[in-house]
């Protein structure tokens, strides 16, 4: 059920969710998810996870923060909280996103514009608690009270709030309740940014207090810092596996297909998100053979992180995304290469090419592209022998958020699938205005307690119809589709998706990346690249 | 009396002015801030604009000379300024609320404006509005002004009536909310009825400027005008100091951040300031980050903090 929440029900002291949500309350799917019986029960968060930790939002809990044992404890943090908030605002702290952040804090008009734009919001069936401004009307509330010491007169202006515990553990989870799309931000007349604010939110309690979910910290930047990768690939490893995939490669293919590792002067150096290589190593394994058959000399680095395109700091927290962006760019300056090329995934694009563009200065600013834009030059200077009825089954493209809104690389990807593709058909709507697939910001990779069910119940739920709806003059079971997303994330989203639903089992709808089409079109490559079964 | 009220209106556009500058440094002189643009960014190359992409869908883009179309870009801004294009498109209910209350204020702007042409012409060369011409300009200010007046009116009265009763406005409007509308309502009915009630030889809108500005206090001013100029001046020097300044925010949300996707080049200014901003000591606090307020933000990002965990 909806339920009207007001800005000041975060402080609320008893600890329990702000809302709950059921299946009657979400937005409406297309068949055959038609009505809230055909859609799962929600899984329960588990007793222990209640007790341990701040689950006090809503019906899951992502982050995972434990509960203070006393009162002083909980003052501690919201003190260690403040002083965040202070910092949020200093040049010298945060000049990475000092201008945006100060121009979204103080001129939201509030007139919910953003709202209709967010997939979350509309999802949840209009929760209150989703609704883009909500997040900011609390940090902004904060802003013009704690930052900028307003009195009486800012409290009537902006509005008043109470600062506790449990405004701060909800503020930690709600941070992670927005996949920083930034798709309220492009209807914002003003200009003002709500996925900006989660994300300062998120660096605030990873940078200032140490909170961040594990997946994203633990488990994410610092095992890539330290063993070269988050999947826990050292370089030893990632090279025996990319022997492996290569072998596979040219048993699928019938083409000799080698991957070179740390050749110097080499035009391009690409970096995959190393998770393809761990879950869709015919990803890779398509990478090497379009790059060797197109004759572009290329390397992969073994170099620390410079295996794995992956920055998570992107997401949480800006010197963990700084320090793995140089790692990527040293790699790249001693290999001498011409320029790195970002595989496929969308938030190592962005990170890569658009964020780290102001980290990078001096020799550590070597060029770096899209793998879109490559292999859109490849297929279409016709260096590549492409039979498209290879490919003559219902395939439709999702765009990442990453790549598309946020960098602006809509049409070679296009061009592609519409060379290659009889059947392409577009999600709508597309391009810069497309919907985030429910995975963002690390929400494909976070999947603790009962967090992925609100990922596919709420955060994914309208890429989910617009899949559906794409499909719907070919959904049943004869007809094999495929859901082209250029983004390791966004394919894990779709994938776990799918799955949920059971969309492959009962209506045959896969899932995969783009340059796997490409190879499975080579008139020079044995038929039946892309395998109908599921991975 | 007569010359504090005109002091009153002078100094409250001073504080406007001085505000609304000093707002627009304070943005200004903000770092540059790590790349946040969303597409389309309208000053690329037309080809682009039209699907939202950019310079990134060329192979070897930063071979290619820079893109900069300010014709996209006019094509964008007039029709957002004048009609708020951004609101019609995303939020149709509000922009019907919202549109003839800017669009008010842009007129009753531009009546100030003409009204001080007018004068300023009628100092430097008295006599060449005379006639016909004078009429028509008369004419075309008072309708201008009017009208202005009118549309801020409704516009704000609609606003107001939409903060108080929609459902998903309601949760978050503040007081200074209401204020807000109601001084454009109350200020500009002032001006509105004074205007319209005036009585048949009270001076015209030229003779009134005339007298603000050079504090001519034989000059009789009707009461309710008074009182609506007032509160018009004091809610002119408030705006600045409230989240109504947006129309300063606005140039830097949309040129300094949603379009701004300069690349660095090697040498540029960009790469002068990131120098001085990566000497900045910051002070985050929490362990993995390492700052201590010693090292700086060069230090603080090349140092692995993976290193001292496999220790």
């Amino acid at each position: 059920m909806t339920q009207k929440l007001r800005p000041e029900d975060m402080s609320r002291e008893e600890k329990q969710p702000l809302v709950h949500l059921d299946n009657a309350d979400l937005m409406p799917l297309p068949f055959p998810l038609d009505g809230p019986a055909k859609d799962h029960t929600w899984a329960q968060l588990s007793l222990q996870a209640k007790e341990k930790y701040e689950c006090i939002l809503d019906d899951t809990c992502a982050v995972n923060v434990p509960q203070p044992k006393s009162p002083e404890e909980e003052r501690e943090l919201v003190g260690r909280f403040l002083a965040g908030l202070d910092k949020l605002f200093t040049r010298e702290n945060n000049w990475t996103f000092l201008q945006p952040l100060v121009l979204s804090m103080e001129h939201c008009a509030r007139c919910q514009t953003c709202a209709a734009a967010c997939h979350i919001y509309e999802a949840s069936g209009n929760a209150e608690l989703y609704r883009p401004t909500y997040r900011s009307e609390v940090m902004r509330r904060l802003y013009f009270k704690y930052a900028k010491h307003g009195g009486l007169l800012s409290a009537w202006q902006h509005g008043d709030i109470h600062l506790n515990w449990p405004l701060v553990a909800r503020l930690i989870e709600l941070s992670y309740r927005c996949n920083l799309c930034r798709r309220c931000a492009q209807t914002c007349p003003i200009g003002a940014d709500n996925g900006l604010v989660a994300h300062e939110l998120r660096k605030l309690f990873s940078q200032e207090m140490g909170i961040a979910p594990k997946e994203l910290h633990d488990k994410g930047s610092m095992l890539q810092l330290e063993v070269g990768s988050s999947t826990g690939m050292n370089p030893i490893v990632v090279k025996d596996n990319i022997a492996f995939i290569d072998d596979d490669t040219t048993e699928r293919t019938g083409v000799e297909v080698e991957t070179p590792w740390d050749v110097e002067g080499a035009e391009v150096l690409l970096i995959h998100n190393a998770g393809e290589i761990m879950a869709w190593p015919e990803n890779p394994g398509a990478f090497a053979l379009v790059l060797n058959a197109a004759g572009i000399p290329w390397t992969l680095s073994s170099d620390l992180a410079a295996y794995d395109a992956i920055n998570y700091g992107l997401w949480y927290d800006d010197v963990q995304l700084a320090r793995v962006a140089i790692k990527h760019a040293e790699a790249a300056k001693k290999l001498k290469v011409k320029k790195i090329v970002v595989g496929e995934c969308g938030h190592a694009h962005k990170a890569l090419a658009v964020i780290a563009d102001r980290i990078l200065t001096g020799d550590l600013n070597i060029p770096r592209e899209s793998s879109m834009t490559l292999l859109r030059d490849i297929v279409m200077s016709d260096r590549l022998r492409l039979d498209p009825s290879r490919n003559d089954f219902p395939v439709t493209l999702h765009d990442p958020c990453n790549l598309v809104r946020l960098m602006g690389v809509v049409e070679p990807q296009r061009e592609i699938v519409q060379k290659i593709c009889p059947q392409f058909r577009e999600m709508e709507p597309h391009g810069v205005d497309n919907y985030c697939c429910g995975g963002g910001s690390g929400f494909a990779i976070m999947s603790g307690n009962n967090f992925q069910d609100w990922r596919f119940h709420v955060a994914g739920r309208k890429k989910l119809q617009q899949i559906l709806t794409a499909f719907s003059d070919c959904l049943g079971p004869e007809t094999p589709k495929y859901v082209c997303a250029p983004c390791s994330n966004c394919k894990g989203q779709i994938r776990d998706m799918l799955a949920y639903y059971g969309l492959w089992d009962k209506h045959r709808i896969l899932y995969g990346g783009l340059v796997e089409l490409i190879v499975n079109a080579m008139v020079d490559v044995r038929p039946g690249y892309i395998q109908w079964e599921w991975h | 009396m007569t010359a504090m009220v005109y002091g009153v209106i002078l100094a409250s556009i001073l504080v406007f002015v001085i505000g609304s500058v000093a707002r627009a440094i304070r943005y200004a002189r903000q770092p540059i801030h790590l790349r946040w643009e969303l597409y389309p960014v309208p000053h690329a190359d037309p080809r682009r604009v039209q699907h939202g992409g950019s310079y990134f869908e060329d192979v070897d883009w930063w071979t290619r000379p820079k893109e900069f179309n300010l014709l996209g870009e006019l094509r964008f801004m007039v029709p957002e300024m004048l009609f708020m294009k951004g609101l019609w498109d995303f939020n149709r209910a509000m922009w019907v609320r919202s549109f003839p209350f800017h669009f008010g204020l842009y007129l009753a702007i531009g009546t100030v404006k003409l009204l001080v042409l007018v004068l300023l012409l009628d100092i430097l060369a008295p006599g060449l509005l005379a006639g016909t011409v004078g009429l028509a300009v008369h004419w075309v200010y008072t309708i201008t002004g009017i009208a202005g007046v009118i549309l801020a009116i409704l516009g704000a009265i609609l606003l107001l009536i939409r903060r108080l009763t929609h459902e998903d406005l309601k949760t978050c409007t503040t007081p200074g909310d209401i204020l807000n509308l109601s001084w454009f309502v109350v200020a500009f009915g002032c001006l509105l009825m004074g205007f319209l009630l005036r009585a048949p030889d009270s001076p015209g809108a030229v003779a009134m400027l005339r007298a603000i500005l050079f504090f001519d206090s034989s000059v009789r001013i009707p009461g309710l005008l008074v009182v609506g100029l007032i509160l018009s001046a004091l809610l002119a020097a408030y705006i600045p100091f409230t989240h109504m300044s947006h129309f300063i925010a606005k140039y830097f949300t949309y040129h300094a951040i949603r379009w701004d996707d300069r690349s660095l080049r090697p040498g540029d200014r960009i790469e002068k300031k990131l120098a001085e901003y990566l000497t900045y000591r910051p002070t985050w606090s929490a362990r993995h980050v390492g700052a201590d307020g010693a090292k700086t933000w060069a230090e603080v990002v090349t140092r692995n903090p993976a290193e001292a965990r496999k220790k």
